[in-house]
């Protein structure tokens, strides 16, 4: 589903990051480990398609990155990558629905209410959806994340840090949760994380080294 | 749509902000659209009633005074005139003169002015009856079709006349003649929608009756005449009507003023207001596109991980720039909207205050191109004053925002 053969990259003024080969196919899980300064939030952007690296490729489900025109790279993320991060950030001024009814729409798709509340109520949100996120716990605001990025089906699902910030009890609900909605819906689900906790769950692990 | 929506919802997600963005919109363009309204509305009215007349003669006094007493109604007559140094102009076949209209006035009923005068006075506005007939004798009224709608004059209807022109219960004529309703005029749209028209013997009997004084002979009545004005209209324009205010002003006890000049007199005065007013709120107007422009530009610092969170989900450099652009549209259109509802609701209010003042009736529903032109330049200026934060909302860098 994703597949990443020999990424580098460098920023101006730093030491060259060369990347492990990655690939991950639908219903997969990996777990990409690494101390901060190891180069995991670059890697984490080259993923997703919010930076060009200097050398390699990233293709998604068979579509290369980089042969994605410039105007359509956005749309494209959008419809095929879903983004679950460390601290959940919302639109303030939509409720719960339309936030994750925005990610439908703006990539491309046609905005389905129904199958928004039926995802919404499988997260265990069906008490929230006319709440606006700035209501909602912590927790509920990271399934509400959750939602966001599983509305379009994504073919991979790319969690940063989703647990770093959650105690025990929630850091194992959300990793529960990011599993068995990413294998339900064929995603593969990418995790990176320095968090050691979820190490354990999942089969695949790339430790990344410390770049000096 | 959905893009306007959301725009939409950004908006109203800060009322504060948004409830000061319109006022200051909505005031700046009513005030500027209320002055174009008023300017239009005076002018206009004032036009209608120049009626082709050329030349107003009346007591000497200020000229002004006597043409808003004579032609428009509104100030009080400089004074009355002898009906016998009004008779030259009055004499059919004058060379220069193809009509002249005698007004009488001094009475009223319930604060309308009850105008003598001939029936030359019907064919000089155009009159026409809706019901009734024309004046026929002394103490005959027609009356405009405002009065009667006002009052609810009906044909036949009897009421003595107040002494002077305001409603003032001690002066009315109470041992004079009565009135009769005869006739009520179709609505013209000028000034005589407002008057109550009587040949000018009633003017006369009322006054005579007053002052008990039977044993006049008849000749010497006829001397003792006055009216207060005359409305007088040019069969051509040449040297000689050219000359004819200044003779008339030079070499009788007559005053004769041309409404053309005195009018224009007028809005030269009027006009160093109205421009004052415009340019004001030309500036409170360019405050307010400030105003826009600060409040996108300042929120956009908060609003950088919604932005970059929009970019994520799919919309383009281009969709941002729109959205932000988009929310200084609708700024612009609902404070306009909302600036032109003052606008023409003052006017309005302005209207009823006038016609219950003044007798004077004005339509505030009538909308001008001026307006659709202000309409067009305020949403401009949200469009402009949008630009350079929707520029900066473009630039917003979406890798090292969201992850980083």
């Amino acid at each position: 589903m994703i597949r990443a053969k020999g990424l580098t990259y460098q920023y101006s003024g730093g030491s060259l990051m060369s990347f492990p080969d990655i690939q991950c196919e639908a219903g997969d899980q990996l777990l990409i480990l690494g101390e901060s300064g190891s180069g995991k939030t670059t890697l984490l952007q080259i993923l997703s398609g919010l930076r060009q690296p200097q050398t390699g490729s990233v293709s998604i489900h068979g579509t290369d990155l980089q042969a994605v025109p410039r105007r359509k790279q956005d749309q494209f993320r959008g419809k095929h990558v879903g983004l679950v991060f460390q601290t959940p950030h919302f639109l303030q001024a939509l409720n719960v629905e339309e936030n994750v009814a925005l990610a439908q729409r703006l990539a491309g798709q046609k905005i389905d209410l129904p199958e928004v509340r039926d995802l919404l109520e499988r997260l265990g949100l069906a008490h929230r959806i006319h709440a606006y996120p700035r209501h909602c716990s912590q927790g509920e605001q990271q399934r509400i994340s959750l939602a966001r990025a599983l509305i379009n089906q994504p073919d991979i699902l790319l969690a940063d840090e989703p647990t770093s910030a959650l105690d025990d009890r929630h850091c194992l609900e959300v990793c529960g949760l990011l599993e068995a909605h990413a294998s339900e819906s064929r995603s593969a689900l990418i995790i990176v994380t320095h968090d050691q906790r979820i190490k354990d769950r999942i089969p695949h692990t790339i430790t990344l080294e410390r770049h000096v | 749509m959905y893009s306007l929506w959301l725009s939409w919802k950004h908006l109203v997600y800060k009322p504060a902000q948004l409830t000061l963005n319109l006022v200051l919109l909505a005031l700046s363009t009513g005030l500027i659209a209320g002055v174009f309204l008023f300017d239009r509305m005076i002018t206009e009215r004032l036009d209608r009633n120049l009626a082709g007349i050329d030349l107003v003669i009346g007591a000497k006094g200020s000229p002004l005074q006597l043409i808003l007493s004579g032609m428009y109604h509104l100030d009080v007559p400089t004074g009355n005139i002898s009906l016998q140094t009004a008779k030259p102009f009055l004499r059919p076949g004058h060379p220069l003169i193809s009509r002249a209209v005698p007004l009488s006035l001094g009475d009223s009923y319930q604060g309308y002015r009850i105008v003598g005068t001939d029936t030359a006075f019907y064919a000089l506005y155009d009159l026409e009856l809706a019901v009734g007939s024309q004046q026929k004798a002394a103490m005959d009224i027609v009356a405009g079709a405002g009065v009667a709608r006002a009052l609810g004059l009906t044909i036949g209807q009897t009421f003595q006349s107040v002494h002077g022109l305001d409603d003032n219960e001690d002066l009315i004529h109470e041992d004079g003649p009565g009135f009769r309703i005869v006739g009520i005029l179709q609505p013209s749209g000028s000034v005589a929608d407002q008057l109550l028209l009587t040949p000018l013997e009633s003017v006369w009997l009322v006054h005579d009756h007053g002052h008990g004084d039977h044993d006049h002979a008849a000749e010497d009545e006829a001397e003792d005449r006055e009216i207060t004005t005359l409305l007088i209209q040019y069969k051509v324009r040449n040297h000689l009507t050219l000359n004819l205010p200044r003779n008339i002003n030079e070499n009788t006890d007559l005053m004769a003023a041309s409404p053309a000049m005195e009018m224009n007199r007028l809005y030269a005065l009027m006009g160093a207001g109205t421009e004052l007013l415009r340019i004001l709120a030309w500036i409170i107007l360019a405050v307010s596109g400030l105003s826009i422009f600060v409040s996108l530009y300042s929120s956009l610092q908060a609003r950088r991980y919604e932005l970059a969170l929009l970019r994520m989900m799919g919309s383009s450099p281009g969709g941002v720039f729109r959205l932000i652009v988009q929310e200084g549209f609708l700024l612009a259109f609902f404070g306009g909207l909302l600036g032109l509802l003052f606008a023409h609701t003052g006017l309005w209010l302005t209207g009823r205050f006038l016609e219950e003042e003044w007798h004077y009736a004005f339509d505030a529903w009538v909308f001008l191109p001026e307006e659709f032109w202000l309409f067009l330049a305020v949403l401009g200026f949200g469009i402009i004053a949008a630009l350079f934060p929707a520029w900066q909302a473009r630039k917003v860098d979406i890798a090292s925002t969201l992850i980083g």
